[in-house]
C-alpha cells in the first residue's frame, strides 16, 4: 500500500515532528498480541469461547497432559503415567513442588476436585463429553491420581491435554471466570474487558528457565482493517489469528513482517441436512459434491490460503488420506443426476453464519449449484439465529461452518438428534472402534476407513480446511505455525 | 414549570417502561439461546440444562420479566449471562469511554458548525460561503467507517502521530486524550457537516429580520450585531438539531469504537446482542432510550432559556 521509500520519508519526519508523542515502544521481553476474539469469561472450564483458550489454557492454567503442535502429547502437570493391560485404568504420577499463582500448592486433592467439579450432575464443562468415559477418580496419595475408565478411550491422554480439563483449585474455583488462578508458566495480571488482557511470566514455575517473555498484553481488535492498522503501526508485534487472508499480500511485501499460512482443526464443510429431502438421498449428495469446485471456492473465498479436503480429518494429521478426487468437478453429471431424481429447479437454501469463510464461500457455491439446475438461495444469518435455528431446530437444507475440534470425526456417530441429521449405524460402530483402538498405527487405519466411508456417503460436501493465518514481526519467534488444539503456548516464544 | 417538569418525568417514565417491555419481546422472539452460545457446539444436553437453570433460562417468561423489573428498580440490573458480573459494573466500566467520545465529538461538532456557519452566513455568497458549502455536502457523503480508515492509515500508521485505537483509561490523560482525536474527528464529521447548513440557514433568515438592520443601523459592529443579536435568535432551531444529534452521536459511537477497537457501550451492546445476553441488552437498551430522552428534554428546557416567550406560553 506505502511504497518503501515514502515510509521511509515518513518515519524520519515522525521521529522528528512525533518522537514525543509516540508511545513507549515495548521492551524486548514484552509481547504484545492482537486477538480478533474477545474472551467473556476467563474460565475455559464453563465457557467455549475459543479466545479463553487462545489466551490462557496452557499458559495460566495447565492440565494433566499438553499436546504438542504435532499432535503428539507430552507430559505436563503429570510428570508421568502408567497405563493398566487393559487399558481401563490410568495412574498419572504428578510433578511436584507445583504452586498455584495464589501460593497455595497443587497436589492430587486439586486434580480430584477439578474432575469431580467437571463431572458432577450441575457441571457446565463446554466439552463435558470427554469425560463421560470415566468410571471413578481416586488419589491414592498426595502425587499420584488413578482413573478407571468405562471403556477403552484412545483420545483420553489427549483429551486431558485440553483447556476443559485444566486443573484449578477448588479456593478459586468460582472466580476463575475474572481473575484466573493457575500453575501455568504466566499469570494472571489484569483484564480491562473490551480492551486488553496482561500476563506476567511466573518466576515459580518449574519451567521457568525456558520461558523468555516477562509480559504478554493480549489486544482484542475485531475489525480487520482496524487489525491491520495496529500491525502496520507497530502497536501490535503478534496477530496470530489474522483475520482476513486478502489482507495478507500487504504484510508479505513489507519486511517488517513474516506470514505464516498454518493450518487448525477446523474442517470447512457444506453441511446438508441428511434428514430432509433430498438431502436423504445419497446420489444427491454426491452430485452436489460434483457440483462444487472446491478450488474455486478456495481461490475466491480464501485468496487461495486454504488446502482443500475431500473428508473429514485434518490434511497435517497422521491418518490423513488425500479424497479431494473423489468427486471431480462436473456440472453436467450433476445436471444429470437432479434432473434424474426429479429435483432440477428445487430451491434448496443456504443458512450461513456471520464468518467470512462462509459468508464467501455461500456466494461461490450458490452460483455453482444455480449452473448445476438448483435454484440455490443463501440466507445470512446472524450466529444466535444460527445456533438455534440450524444447530438446535435443524431447520435448515444446508449451511456451512468448521467443525474446530480435534478428534471430531465422532460427529458422525452422533445420531439423527445431531444438527447433520445423519443417522448410520455402521459408521457409529466404526467410530466405536477409533475410539476404543489403543494402537496408534491400528487406530490410523480405522481413521482412514472412516474418512473413506464420509466420502462414499458423501454426508456433506467437504471444502477445505481453515487455515492458521498469521502475521508477526520479525524479531518475534517461536510461534506454532499450526495447532491441532485450541490454544497457543507461549512458553516457547520470544521477542528479538 | 412544576408542572412541566412532573409531566416529563411521566413521560420519562412510560417511555422506559414501553422500551423494556420491547426490548424484553425482541430478545426472547430472536431465535438465539443463551446457553449454547456460552457452551458451544460439543455442548452435552445436561451441562446446557445446568447452565440455564443457572442462568435463570428455566423461569416463565412474565416471571422474569417481572422479576427484573423488580429488581431494576431497586437498583439491581442483573447480571450478565456471558460476562457472570453484575450488568451494572460492565456498564460503570465502559460509561467513562462512550461518555468521553460522545461530548468531545458534541464539543468539535458544536466549534466547527457554529463558526463555520455563522461565518458562512456572514459571507452569504462568497467564495468562502460557497466552500463551507461544499465541504458540509462532503462531510454528509462520507460514510465515518471509511473516513476512521483512511484517517488511522495517515495519522497512525503512515505519520505515527497517533495511536491506531484502543482506549486505556483516564489514569493517563495524556494517553486518554491522544487516543480520542481519531475517534473524535471521524464521530464529528457527519454532524458538524448538518449542523454547519442549519447554523447557516437559520443564521440567514435571522439576518433578514428587521431588528437586525435595526442593530446595524444603530452602529454596532458587523461581528457584535452576529454574535450577539444573530447568533441567539437563530439558535432554537440548532439546539433542536443538537438534540437529536446527541443522541446519534452516543449511537454513532458503536461504529466508532469497532473501527478504534475503543471499550465502550456500542461495542458491548454490539457483542451482548449477538451472544443473546439479555439482561446486559436490556440495561443498555434502556440506558440509551434514557440518554436519548433526557438530551430531549434538556431540549426542551433550553427553548425556554433562550426564547423566554416560551415560558409563557407552557
Amino acid at each position: 500500500m506505502f511504497t518503501g521509500l515514502n515510509s521511509i520519508r515518513f518515519t524520519s519526519i515522525a521521529l522528528v515532528l512525533g518522537a514525543g508523542l509516540t508511545a513507549g515502544v515495548a521492551t524486548a521481553a514484552d509481547l504484545v498480541v492482537g486477538f480478533q476474539q474477545e474472551p467473556t469469561s476467563l474460565d475455559p472450564t464453563a465457557d467455549a469461547t475459543a479466545s479463553i483458550d487462545g489466551m490462557l489454557t496452557q499458559n495460566v492454567y495447565e492440565s494433566l497432559t499438553i499436546v504438542a503442535e504435532n499432535g503428539e502429547v507430552h507430559p505436563n502437570l503429570a510428570k508421568s503415567w502408567d497405563i493398566s493391560e487393559d487399558g481401563l485404568t490410568y495412574t498419572f504420577h504428578l510433578a511436584e513442588g507445583v504452586m498455584f499463582h495464589d501460593g497455595s500448592a497443587f497436589n492430587a486433592d486439586d486434580v480430584l476436585y477439578s474432575f469431580n467439579r467437571a463431572m458432577a450432575e450441575d457441571s457446565v464443562n463446554p466439552s463435558k463429553g470427554i469425560f463421560k468415559s470415566i468410571e471413578s477418580v481416586a488419589a491414592p496419595d498426595a502425587n499420584t491420581i488413578e482413573i478407571k475408565l468405562k471403556g477403552k478411550d484412545a483420545f483420553f491422554l489427549f483429551n486431558m491435554g485440553q483447556g476443559d480439563s485444566a486443573i484449578v483449585a477448588e479456593e478459586t474455583a468460582a472466580t476463575n471466570n475474572a481473575t484466573p488462578v493457575g500453575t501455568g508458566p504466566f499469570k494472571f495480571d489484569s483484564w480491562t474487558r473490551g480492551d486488553r488482557l496482561t500476563l506476567v511470566k511466573n518466576p515459580d514455575h518449574r519451567e521457568a528457565a525456558t520461558v523468555a517473555l516477562d509480559k504478554v498484553t493480549f489486544r482484542f481488535i475485531s475489525d480487520p482493517a482496524a487489525a491491520t492498522a495496529a500491525m502496520m503501526a507497530e502497536e501490535l508485534d503478534a496477530f496470530p489469528g489474522f483475520p482476513a487472508p486478502e489482507l495478507l499480500p500487504q504484510f508479505e511485501a513489507d519486511p517488517r513482517f513474516r506470514v505464516n499460512i498454518g493450518s487448525t482443526e477446523g474442517e470447512v464443510i457444506l453441511a446438508m441436512n441428511n434428514a430432509k429431502p433430498p438431502f436423504d438421498n445419497v446420489e444427491v449428495r454426491r452430485a452436489i459434491a460434483t457440483a462444487i469446485d472446491r478450488d474455486e471456492i478456495i481461490d475466491g473465498a480464501m485468496y487461495g490460503q486454504a488446502v482443500p479436503i475431500g473428508s473429514f480429518y485434518p490434511p497435517h494429521g497422521t491418518a490423513y488420506m488425500d479424497l479431494t478426487g473423489a468427486y471431480p468437478h462436473d456440472t453436467a453429471k450433476a445436471k444429470a443426476v437432479f434432473d434424474s431424481a426429479g429435483i432440477a429447479g428445487t430451491t434448496v437454501t443456504m443458512r450461513v453464519p456471520p464468518f467470512p469463510y462462509a459468508m464467501r464461500s455461500a456466494e461461490i457455491i450458490q452460483a455453482q449449484l444455480t449452473e448445476a439446475g438448483l435454484d440455490a438461495k443463501v440466507e445470512n444469518v446472524e450466529w444466535g439465529f444460527w445456533i438455534d435455528e440450524v444447530y438446535k431446530k435443524k431447520n435448515y437444507d444446508m449451511t456451512i461452518i468448521a467443525h474446530t475440534s480435534p478428534n471430531d470425526m465422532g460427529n458422525f456417530a452422533r445420531g439423527p438428534k445431531y444438527f447433520y441429521g445423519y443417522d448410520d449405524a455402521e459408521f457409529s460402530a466404526l467410530w466405536e472402534s477409533i475410539k476404543t483402538e489403543a494402537d496408534p498405527v491400528k487406530r490410523d487405519a480405522l481413521l482412514k476407513q472412516g474418512q473413506q466411508y464420509l466420502t462414499d456417503q458423501s454426508v456433506h460436501g467437504f471444502l477445505f480446511q481453515l487455515p492458521l493465518l498469521g502475521v508477526f514481526r520479525n524479531e518475534v519467534e517461536g510461534y506454532w505455525s499450526s495447532s491441532p488444539v485450541l490454544y497457543m503456548p507461549l512458553k516457547g516464544v520470544s521477542k528479538g | 414549570m412544576g408542572y412541566f417538569l412532573f409531566r416529563r418525568t411521566v413521560g420519562f417514565l412510560l417511555t422506559l417502561l414501553a422500551v423494556s417491555v420491547v426490548v424484553f419481546a425482541v430478545m426472547n422472539v430472536l431465535p438465539g439461546d443463551p446457553a449454547l452460545t456460552i457452551l458451544g457446539l460439543d455442548a452435552t444436553d445436561d451441562a446446557l440444562a445446568a447452565l440455564r437453570e443457572q442462568l435463570g433460562l428455566n423461569d416463565p417468561l412474565l416471571t422474569r420479566y417481572f422479576s427484573w423489573i423488580w429488581n431494576a428498580l431497586q437498583g439491581d440490573f442483573g447480571t450478565s449471562h456471558s460476562f457472570r458480573v453484575p450488568v451494572a459494573t460492565l456498564i460503570g466500566e465502559r460509561l467513562p469511554m462512550t461518555i468521553s467520545l460522545a461530548i468531545s465529538g458534541m464539543v468539535l461538532t458544536l466549534i466547527v458548525a457554529l463558526t463555520l456557519g455563522i461565518g458562512a452566513a456572514a459571507r452569504h455568497r462568497s467564495f468562502g460561503d460557497w466552500g463551507v458549502m461544499f465541504l458540509s455536502q462532503l462531510g454528509i457523503a462520507i460514510p465515518a467507517f471509511w473516513l476512521s480508515i483512511l484517517l488511522v492509515l495517515l495519522f497512525a500508521v503512515k505519520l505515527r502521530w497517533l495511536p491506531p485505537g484502543g482506549f486505556s483509561g483516564w489514569s493517563d490523560p495524556v494517553a486518554a486524550m491522544r487516543s480520542l482525536i481519531l475517534p473524535t474527528v471521524a464521530l464529528a464529521l457527519v454532524q458538524s457537516a448538518v449542523l454547519t447548513r442549519v447554523t447557516r440557514s437559520s443564521a440567514l433568515e435571522i439576518m433578514r429580520q428587521d431588528f437586525v438592520r435595526t442593530a446595524r443601523a444603530s452602529g454596532l459592529s458587523h461581528r457584535r450585531v452576529l454574535w450577539r443579536h444573530v447568533l441567539p435568535n437563530a439558535l432554537v432551531p440548532i439546539v433542536t438539531i443538537v438534540g437529536m444529534q446527541f443522541a446519534a452521536l452516543v449511537t454513532g459511537t458503536i461504529v466508532i469504537e469497532n473501527v478504534f477497537y475503543l471499550p465502550g457501550l456500542g461495542r458491548l451492546i454490539f457483542q451482548s446482542i449477538s451472544n443473546r445476553d439479555l439482561p446486559t441488552v436490556q440495561a443498555l437498551v434502556m440506558l440509551f432510550a434514557a440518554i436519548v430522552v433526557t438530551a430531549n428534554f434538556i431540549v426542551d428546557l433550553l427553548y425556554v432559556v433562550i426564547d423566554p416567550r416560551l415560558k409563557v406560553r407552557r
